[in-house]
């Protein structure tokens, strides 16, 4: 009797939507494949007339053409693969940089958004404003030509360069900063330095835990932490042999690190750029933190700066690196335009290895892969960093 | 359940393949130069002669920034003798010298964008400072079709006096700003390693930003080619400043281009572009031209289509050099006006001089 009723009751399978969900899945995967395969047919055969063939070998080809700056060796007869890979590394140095300035701008310039202090107010709508609302572009133009070519007005690389804060020099060819010599005695202080900060951060936790166990003051552990950080500001600043850039013959300069102006001015875009659109992000991230929690925090007793501080930053986390994340993409993604200005960044070395190979359609799926997998890691990196500020439910 | 996805799976697979042979021969029947694979498709009338002339307009790729070669000025005419030959290309095929320019549509393309336009077919031909190399005219480079060169030109250096920089050894050490693909990027790293000098390349993808940032001194040194370099020079602002230093890095043929495979259309640009050098070597001129055509000289009748068939068998008109003449002038006259004696650049003609008067411009016989 079971088995006549369950055959008779069977859904068929027309008006089962299980069924329907799988076959709709198919019909649009076999359109994709349908579209896919005319199109990789139609480049195959384009390309076979052309007599060329689909082959990355002309990457082992010696490149011959010069990179203006590297931070690893590079010469004008090197491998095509090794020049992308110097492009990609000053690529890698402008976006890392990138996203620790534009975060310092941004959450700085979003919270001077709730500062009672109206100038500071004022400043912050005028600089968030103007900067979201301007081209990329046309500010990477504005920093090099009008900001970074007038900090140097010498007209020729060979005149006395410009003096920096009295302590490094700028030219036309870039600013010349103090820097720590490369020796094994500053290593060994940056260690220090390092141990001491981890240090630190025991400490500081060992702190927290007697007073919210013990209700104890703190006061030993917070001496503690000052003198910690005394003692590595003072291994920083007189511990570590600094070199200062010094004015030789010919008014050549030796000595500290030299930062082009093409770099500093592609940064300070990028940077002030991407910090604009952070601070958006930040003050809409506060502003979703109740008021109740701010009331709540005053009447704790906490001034203005401990409850943003204490109770509300940590909960605007939560909104913020979302979001934070498609910026920091951006930022990425708009390191390209560096190109524009002369600096030799991935995308460069890839224009030049495009035009002299011919090989269009190999470059571009390297250029493709390459942004891909950079915006992949800082997805990944980004929801990690998501999960472990998420409200954990206990 | 599964059945029926396998099933649905193996027929869409299949209508893809089918699909994919079936539109094969339209697909290149309908591209431009597909006469490598199917001759009967260019037999049929698919050229981009036919294309031009069906459109009844001429879309030709230019610089548009370098005075002299093509330029733009602010009410949108275009001058040059890149333009000239675009110029002299419509007059041939439209038959006309009247109001030519209506006849043409100019695209201003940069280095790295000019390759593209043309392999994709947005323009019919390019005309501006495109050197002329073998990776770039081979089948398995860029496969394009070099036009006879309009220009003979070599890479230079140009440099503030304040430098001074004397010739390539003198660089050491020095900036030098770079406009990126082209192949001056490769003759510098070249040069200079030849000289045993390391320098510092600023490279930049436009070539207004490259000589911008040599204007403020970013660079002692900007290498381009020479004639672009007088052209650019008389932009700076002191031009008395700088110096165009007698070095020549390289050898730089500069000429029309056109796509590999079209070899009607191939065929009309490198004819009218001979053209040009024959009708000086034959003195006629603009004003003359239509004397000329009573001239008793067989091979001036053939020339000008007064007899014989030469129009007929490059599929223009017959008297398509008439127009061309009527509407730009012989090579000399396009010369002396644009970058001659005749205009601010005034580079001397040297080894653009005709054959005949020891130059390197030559055209084979109009016969």
């Amino acid at each position: 009797m079971t088995q006549s009723t369950d055959g008779s009751e069977k859904i068929p399978f027309w008006r089962d939507d299980r069924v329907w969900r799988i076959i709709i899945q198919l019909i649009v995967l076999g359109v994709v494949l349908l579209i896919g395969s005319i199109l990789l047919g139609n480049m195959f055969r384009n390309l076979a007339q052309l007599g060329r063939q689909f082959d990355f070998g002309f990457l082992r080809n010696q490149a011959g053409f010069n990179i203006g700056e590297t931070i690893v060796p590079y010469q004008t007869n090197d491998r095509y693969w090794w020049a992308l890979v110097v492009g990609f590394l000053n690529t890698l140095r402008l976006i890392l940089v990138g996203f620790v300035l534009a975060t310092v701008i941004g959450v700085l310039a979003g919270i001077a958004s709730f500062s009672d202090n109206w100038l500071l107010r004022k400043l912050n709508v005028f600089y968030v404003e103007i900067v979201r609302n301007v081209p990329l572009l046309l500010q990477l133009f504005f920093w090099i030509f009008v900001v970074f070519y007038s900090l140097a007005p010498q007209r020729n690389l060979s005149d006395p360069p410009t003096p920096l804060l009295g302590r490094g020099f700028i030219n036309k060819a870039g600013m010349f900063v103090p820097w720590p010599a490369n020796t094994t005695g500053d290593w060994l202080a940056l260690l220090g330095v390092v141990l001491g900060a981890i240090a630190a951060f025991f400490i500081w936790r060992w702190r927290i835990k007697l007073m919210e166990t013990a209700g104890a003051s703190g006061k030993p552990q917070q001496w503690m932490l000052i003198g910690l950080a005394l003692i590595g500001l003072l291994v920083l600043l007189f511990g570590m042999k600094w070199e200062t850039p010094t004015l030789g013959e010919n008014n050549s300069i030796t000595g500290g690190l030299r930062i082009s102006l093409e770099y500093a001015a592609v940064l300070a875009g990028l940077s002030f750029y991407t910090g604009a659109f952070i601070a958006e992000i930040v003050r809409a991230g506060i502003q979703s933190v109740s008021k109740g929690q701010w009331e709540a925090a005053r009447a704790l007793g906490l001034h203005t700066g401990l409850a943003m501080q204490l109770v509300v930053l940590p909960q605007a986390l939560r909104v913020i690196i979302p979001s934070l994340n498609s910026q920091y993409q951006n930022l990425a993604k708009n390191s390209t335009l560096a190109l524009a200005i002369g600096y030799p960044d991935f995308f460069s070395t890839f224009q030049t290895t495009q035009n002299q190979t011919g090989r269009a359609v190999e470059m571009i799926l390297i250029l493709m892969a390459v942004y891909l997998i950079v915006n992949l890691v800082i997805t990944t990196l980004m929801n990690l960093l998501n999960r472990s500020v998420q409200l954990k439910e206990r | 359940m599964r059945k029926w996805g396998s099933l649905l799976l193996a027929a869409s697979l299949s209508v893809a393949a089918i699909s994919a042979c079936t539109s094969a021969p339209t697909d290149t029947a309908g591209s431009p130069g597909a006469e490598g694979a199917s001759p009967a498709a260019t037999a049929a009338g698919r050229s981009r002669l036919d294309m031009v002339k069906e459109r009844g307009k001429l879309i030709c790729g230019v610089e548009g920034t370098i005075p002299g070669f093509s330029f733009v000025d602010p009410s949108g005419t275009y001058s040059g003798l890149d333009v000239d030959v675009c110029r002299a290309v419509a007059a041939a095929v439209f038959g006309t010298s009247e109001d030519i320019d209506s006849k043409i549509e100019y695209r201003n393309l940069d280095s790295t964008a000019r390759f593209p336009a043309l392999q994709n077919g947005e323009v019919d031909m390019l005309s501006r400072n495109t050197t002329w190399t073998a990776s770039r005219d081979a089948a398995g480079g860029n496969g394009l079709e070099f036009a006879p060169t309009t220009f003979y030109d070599g890479q230079g250096l140009l440099v503030s006096k304040a430098s001074g920089i004397q010739d390539v050894a003198g660089l050491a050490g020095k900036s030098v700003c770079v406009e990126t693909g082209t192949t001056t990027e490769l003759n510098l790293a070249s040069r200079t390693k030849e000289a045993g000098v390391t320098i510092n390349e600023v490279k930049f993808q436009d070539s207004n930003a490259a000589i911008a940032a040599f204007a403020e001194g970013r660079c002692e040194a900007f290498t381009s080619d020479r004639s672009q370099l007088a052209a650019k020079r008389t932009s700076l602002p002191n031009p008395d400043d700088y110096v165009l230093l007698d070095v020549v890095m390289s050898k730089e043929p500069l000429g029309p281009v056109t796509i590999n495979g079209d070899s009607r259309w191939y065929d009309v640009v490198k004819w009218v572009t001979y053209g040009l050098i024959q009708a000086e070597e034959f003195g006629i001129t603009q004003a003359n031209v239509d004397q000329m055509k009573q001239d008793p000289n067989p091979d001036i009748q053939n020339f000008l289509g007064v007899q014989g068939e030469l129009g007929s068998q490059l599929g223009l008109p017959a008297d398509f050099m008439v127009h061309v003449i009527k509407a730009v002038g012989n090579y000399g006259e396009i010369y002396e006006r644009n970058v001659g004696s005749g205009s601010e650049l005034n580079i001397s003609r040297g080894p653009n001089e005709l054959w005949t008067k020891g130059g390197l411009m030559y055209s084979p016989p109009f016969r």
